[in-house]
């Protein structure tokens, strides 16, 4: 027949033209699973929901006394909110060669908490209360020699024996590598913390 | 007449030459169990190979059954395992079973791994198959963490917030990723969820998938054995190994008894000590997930001690999840370490004895200390423990080259009881 005519005159096959389709076919094969992929990673990004969970919150720092700590939660964390006494923020001072980041030069924290006191205000501290090493929970050591004669006060993580001073900066010798983190947060009013929202918007 | 559709291949009738024309059962059966030639000189090492077999279809069978009460989720997961325990009939021994099974698994592998090391069976021939079951090793790793999640008790929830925290620890991505993994800003409903649904689907398959290949890949090279001979090379007249003996019935008759003393072990623990002392089950994880509330003493389940110890005993969390990372991995690479002219330690001397018996004081060491809190003298040994593990992996391409060897024999050394 006609159309079978041009097979059976084309005995020879062309390999490079074979090779080349078979490769272009598994170069956009191999693109397309890459995009149909996409769908399913992103699953797994926080959902909506999560997200507007996620909003910033706020906190009454009226109630809390000098010396105390209150643990409000924003995004599932616990924030480390300290009203330090005048002797707390002494006790800061000090231990700068004992620290791994004293400057908070490789740490987390917004500008404004990028200092000595990594606050905002000497008075309040505000804490990502999460060891940055692996995430528990440091425990308030606020007394100073509580842990060991020459301990300044701080925080120390149970889990695996990071210590911070009364700024979350942490101590030489512990297996954390930087500073407790600091997250964005702001007094829109006297008395109350804004947690998660600052002068750049909320986080 | 050409209407015998029902007739096998020798022309016979009946439902057996009917399957096998269709279905090659008898083919598999020969190829795999009846005329699949052993070495006939295993020992009580050759175990834990069918014993792991044994393990995995339990966790499936328990695992499918505690998947029908178990309600993933925050708010319902903690009391689902509690209602499993206390008013699902019977339904206390099936989890035991299935925690009890974790535990046992990790035994068995950990056992059948030192066999391999003991009688060199990742050398060649065997390194892929060597690879394939360390795949399956991380594969387990992976499923018996996130199973240990699903309980949603206080320590899983720390468990998990400090493995997925190690994430954290790479550099760059690490944030995104660990967001990215829970799907929250914490540990939450959605981390349990996908957790679940990875532990009871996505990772079974793969191990199933796993185990195939690495049974697929012993029988193509055969097994090993104590003396580290290759059999295949001794053939008698009839083309079958002069030292091998059919599978079946020698090895399946054997490996049924060990069953049997196994499953006399695994009910000894279920009945009696469940908890193993907080080993197999830990005491925070009868208190309900709390993420305002760190258990004083972290610790993984037994099986993950060793390679914990290593990453607490480094004061930098980067470098301290890379060590832990790399103790972890280097098992891949003994293949290529292992530079020592004989497979098995009956003819090796005692550079790769002694390293090996290191190796073992080791990681049980780094085992224990794992369990202990870090701090002071803990750490101290971990650290010295850590050395040495490493230095048996990164030393073995030297000791096992100046080690003095002993002659091997042309055949395999074996007394008929």
């Amino acid at each position: 027949m006609a159309d079978h005519a041009g097979v059976a005159g084309g005995d020879e096959v062309d390999l490079d033209r074979r090779k080349f389709l078979t490769r272009a076919t598994i170069a956009t094969g191999a693109v397309g699973a890459v995009f149909a992929a996409v769908p399913f990673i992103e699953s797994w990004n926080p959902s909506e929901r999560a997200r507007a969970a996620g909003a910033p919150v706020s906190f009454d720092l009226s109630k809390l006394e000098p010396g105390q700590m209150a643990i409000p939660v924003w995004r599932r964390q616990p924030i480390y909110v300290v009203r330090r006494t005048p002797d707390m923020v002494a006790r800061i001072a000090g231990h700068d060669t004992d620290l791994k980041d004293p400057g908070s030069l490789n740490s987390d924290q917004p500008p404004y908490a990028k200092n000595t006191l990594r606050s905002r205000s000497a008075e309040f501290l505000v804490l990502v209360g999460i060891c940055t090493h692996l995430g528990c929970l440091p425990k308030q050591r606020f007394a100073a020699g509580e842990l060991y004669p020459s301990w300044p006060g701080g925080f120390f993580c149970p889990c695996h024996g990071s210590r911070f001073d009364l700024a979350g900066r942490v101590f030489d010798g512990s297996p954390a590598s930087i500073n407790l983190r600091v997250p964005p947060y702001s007094y829109p009013k006297e008395h109350l913390l804004l947690v998660g929202s600052d002068e750049k918007g909320a986080a | 007449m050409t209407v015998k559709t029902a007739t096998g291949a020798a022309g016979k009738k009946g439902f057996w030459p009917w399957l096998n024309k269709r279905l090659p059962v008898d083919k598999f059966l020969a190829d795999q169990v009846t005329e699949y030639y052993a070495p006939k000189n295993f020992n009580i090492w050759y175990f834990f190979g069918s014993l792991a077999l044994a393990v995995l279809v339990l966790q499936l069978v328990t695992g499918i059954f505690l998947t029908m009460f178990y309600k993933p989720g925050e708010t319902t997961a903690f009391d689902s395992v509690q209602f499993i325990m206390r008013e699902v009939d019977w339904g206390w021994l099936i989890r035991y079973l299935h925690s009890t099974g974790a535990s046992f698994f990790f035994i068995v592998v950990y056992l059948h791994m030192f066999r391999a090391f003991l009688y060199g069976s990742y050398k060649p021939p065997r390194e892929l198959l060597w690879l394939i079951g360390m795949a399956v090793y991380l594969a387990l790793m992976a499923e018996a963490f996130m199973g240990y999640v699903l309980p949603w008790g206080n320590m899983s929830f720390w468990g998990a917030q400090v493995i997925v925290n190690l994430f954290g620890t790479i550099p760059g991505i690490g944030p995104d990723l660990v967001l990215w993994i829970r799907g929250d800003y914490g540990i939450a409903d959605s981390t349990l969820n996908r957790f679940f649904s990875l532990h009871v689907a996505a990772v079974p398959l793969v191990i199933l998938g796993l185990v195939a290949l690495h049974l697929v890949a012993l029988h193509e090279v055969g097994s090993n054995n104590p003396d580290g001979i290759e059999i295949k090379e001794k053939l008698g007249a009839d083309g079958k190994p002069l030292d091998g003996i059919p599978f079946h019935p020698y090895y399946t008759v054997k490996d049924l008894f060990g069953v049997a003393v196994f499953l006399v072990l695994v009910a000894i623990v279920v009945f009696f000590v469940p908890s193993f002392g907080g080993l197999f089950l830990e005491a925070p994880n009868y208190e309900p997930a709390n993420p305002l509330s760190t258990p004083e003493h972290i610790a993984p389940v037994w099986y993950f001690t060793p390679f914990y110890a290593i990453l607490r005993a480094v004061p930098d969390q980067r470098m301290g999840a890379l060590l832990m990372l790399i103790a972890v991995m280097a098992f891949l690479f003994v293949p290529w370490l292992d530079r020592s002219p004989v497979k098995s330690m009956r003819y090796r001397g005692w550079m790769s004895r002694g390293a090996l018996a290191l190796f073992v004081v080791s990681f049980i060491a780094l085992g224990y200390l794992g369990m202990q809190p870090a701090e002071g003298l803990y750490v101290m040994l971990a650290r010295i423990f850590a050395t040495v593990y490493f230095a048996f992996f990164f030393l073995m391409p030297i000791y096992t080259k100046l080690d003095r060897v002993k002659p091997v024999p042309e055949r395999v050394v074996y007394h008929a009881h």
